[in-house]
């Protein structure tokens, strides 16, 4: 069980931790698949579609996409068959949500899915679930196999003619597969390279079909959208994202856990008023949003976190982890570390990113050994900016901005250690 | 409809084919084996095999620790940690013992965060790391038989 911070607000952890996430009795005593047994009897797919457009959710993978115009893509798509996929690979350190989520309340997603799969057309859904999420595999089967006994999957689901049925797929560790179309490659059995875009999944997806595919947090926001209806969603959150968010909270803070907040909180009362405030030193820095986020210092701590404020200064929300670093951390040095996540997950299709990454670590290691020279910084910045318009999919893309937002808040920091001296001490030079 | 048929379905075979090797890798029989099971050609197999970190074509260890150093674990001290497991183990990551009995691995986030520093030993989870934890943790498995 994962700490869950005080947190008054409950749209998609609802039931986390306050029922057993193996009882489907349990979850229908919360009015659960009560949104599904709705949607059949009472809506036409047109009508989910616009209360989805309506609820102005947007997709919580990270890119942000409006949620219900992706449904609309995909249901208008001429081909058939279509098929539904969650995107559970949660991949990007730093982020936990969507196991907990998994784990604490599976049937809220088999309901998103099976409302997806009616608003769009489709009759058949895949998890992708990464591979070291065991738990997570665990209490989803349990979770299916009890929704196909209640039938709330199978055939004719509440007497209303429509058939949905789901099934896990098991990830072997790889990052760049949460990237959607490198998940349906892997999924189709492949190597998990990333595919050239257009054409986008809700045209041509997994196996050339049409398929809408979306995170777990966004398709957990489905039941209660429906349920209670997009005005009260709208009461959350901002106007232009609304709704709540669940943020990963890690570093150096006295609680790190999970939260659910309305979009738009600030990194400040997110450390001070759910991670009850630095653990031993004061604050230094942040980067939010996983590895291929921004760092933000002190002046950020007022800036609202939803994806509208930060796009604004050209920053990102990304899956909504927070990592908060204190005075003692070494921006070199984490920077180091964000790079080599880069390097071992590239995934080697296109030359830009599978090159760039390997450089751009090499150039980071030698500063951090004080054996870098004075261009490198620039070098550095340079490379990730032919990176970000050449490379073929966002994970060589996105380095640019780690790199970009640690040299404006720590260059420095970081041309000291060319002098020959690491500021905090922990690099050895 | 196209649907994935998981007795064909590369991935899931691989993996199965890995768990039921005493030392935890797939050897290359297995992996003539699968691609005739999937109806690939043996370049096709050998490509998803080496593509996905979980999957091992070197024998491993009777536990494979692997031990996270992405931001957040970093960050919380996992260097300390992967210090302090060579030192006990007598090995650098990526090899095993000599007994056959560990190896150890660097991997990427396990999705811990919130228990960081963390790794991962077969199957199990263990978070909030310390020297002496880890200690502990090897003393129990080295009793194991
Ligand atoms: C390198 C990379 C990794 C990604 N990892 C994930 C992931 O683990 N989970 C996820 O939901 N989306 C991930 N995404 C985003 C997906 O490509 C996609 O935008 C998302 O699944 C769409 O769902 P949504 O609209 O509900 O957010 C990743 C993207 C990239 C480029
Ligand atoms: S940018 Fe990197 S991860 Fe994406 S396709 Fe190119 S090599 Fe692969």
């Amino acid at each position: 069980m994962i700490k869950e911070l005080k947190s008054p607000l409950r749209v998609v952890l609802e039931n986390y931790g306050r029922i057993n996430p193996e009882s489907i009795e349990e979850y229908i005593a919360q009015d659960g698949y009560e949104a599904v047994g709705k949607v059949l009897r009472e809506m036409r797919p047109e009508q989910v579609l616009s209360e989805i457009k309506a609820s102005g959710l947007q997709g919580r993978g990270g890119a942000a996409f409006p949620t219900g115009l992706k449904w609309e893509f995909t249901a208008k798509a001429k081909d058939a068959p279509k098929y539904i996929i969650c995107n559970a690979d949660e991949g990007e350190p730093g982020t936990f949500k969507d196991r907990a989520i998994l784990e604490g309340d599976p049937h809220k997603i088999i309901e998103g899915m099976i409302i997806a799969g009616y608003a769009v057309g489709a009759h058949y859904g895949y998890i992708y679930i990464r591979g070291e999420y065991l738990l997570s595999i665990n209490r989803f089967n349990k979770a299916l196999k009890q929704a196909r006994e209640h039938r709330f999957l199978g055939e004719d689901v509440f007497g209303s003619g429509f058939n949905f049925q789901i099934e896990i797929h098991q990830g072997a560790g790889s990052y760049v597969c949460g990237e959607e179309t490198a998940l349906m490659e892997s999924l189709e059995g492949k190597r998990g390279n990333p595919r050239f875009k257009p054409p986008f999944p809700p045209s041509s997806g997994l196996w050339g079909k049409p398929t809408l595919i979306n995170n777990v947090e966004t398709l957990a926001n489905i039941a209660p959208i429906i349920l209670k209806g997009s005005d009260w969603f709208r009461t959350f959150g901002t106007k232009k994202c609304p709704g709540t968010k669940v943020y990963a909270i890690s570093g150096h803070v006295k609680e790190a856990g999970l939260i659910e907040a309305p979009m738009g909180i600030t990194l400040r009362e997110i450390i001070i008023d759910y991670a009850q405030g630095m653990r031993d030193s004061k604050f230094k820095m942040a980067q939010v949003g996983g590895t291929a986020g921004a760092i933000l210092g002190e002046d950020m701590l007022d800036v609202p976190l939803d994806y509208a404020s930060l796009g604004e200064k050209g920053l990102v929300l990304g899956s909504g982890a927070i990592l908060v670093m204190d005075e003692t951390t070494c921006a070199l040095d984490m920077l180091e570390c964000f790079l080599n996540f880069f390097k071992r997950e590239s995934c080697g299709k296109c030359i830009p990113c599978r090159v760039g990454t390997e450089k751009l670590l090499e150039l980071a290691t030698a500063i951090s050994r004080g054996e870098g020279k004075e261009d490198d910084i620039d070098l550095m910045l340079h490379t990730a900016k032919v990176m970000q318009k050449t490379s073929l999919c966002a994970l060589g893309q996105s380095l640019i901005l780690p790199i970009s937002t640690t040299l404006k808040y720590s260059r420095e920091e970081v041309t000291e250690h060319i002098k020959g001296r690491c500021p905090t001490g922990v690099c050895k030079i | 409809m196209k649907l994935r048929n998981k007795e064909k379905d590369v991935i899931a075979l691989l993996n199965k084919a890995q768990r039921e090797n005493k030392h935890n890798y797939i050897t290359e029989d297995k992996l003539k084996l699968t691609a005739q099971e999937a109806g690939l050609s043996y370049s096709e197999v050998y490509g998803v095999a080496t593509f996905y970190s979980l999957f091992s074509l070197k024998p491993r260890g009777e536990y494979v620790i692997q031990v996270c150093d992405s931001g957040p674990c970093h960050l919380m001290g996992s260097k300390s940690i992967f210090k302090v497991l060579e030192k006990e183990l007598k090995i650098k990551v990526g090899e095993t013992t000599a007994d056959g009995r560990f190896t150890l691995e660097e991997v990427s986030c396990l999705g811990i965060c919130n228990e960081a520093p963390a790794m991962m030993i077969n199957e199990k989870v263990c978070g909030n790391l310390t020297p002496q934890k880890i200690r502990e943790i090897l003393r129990e498995l080295r009793k194991k038989k």
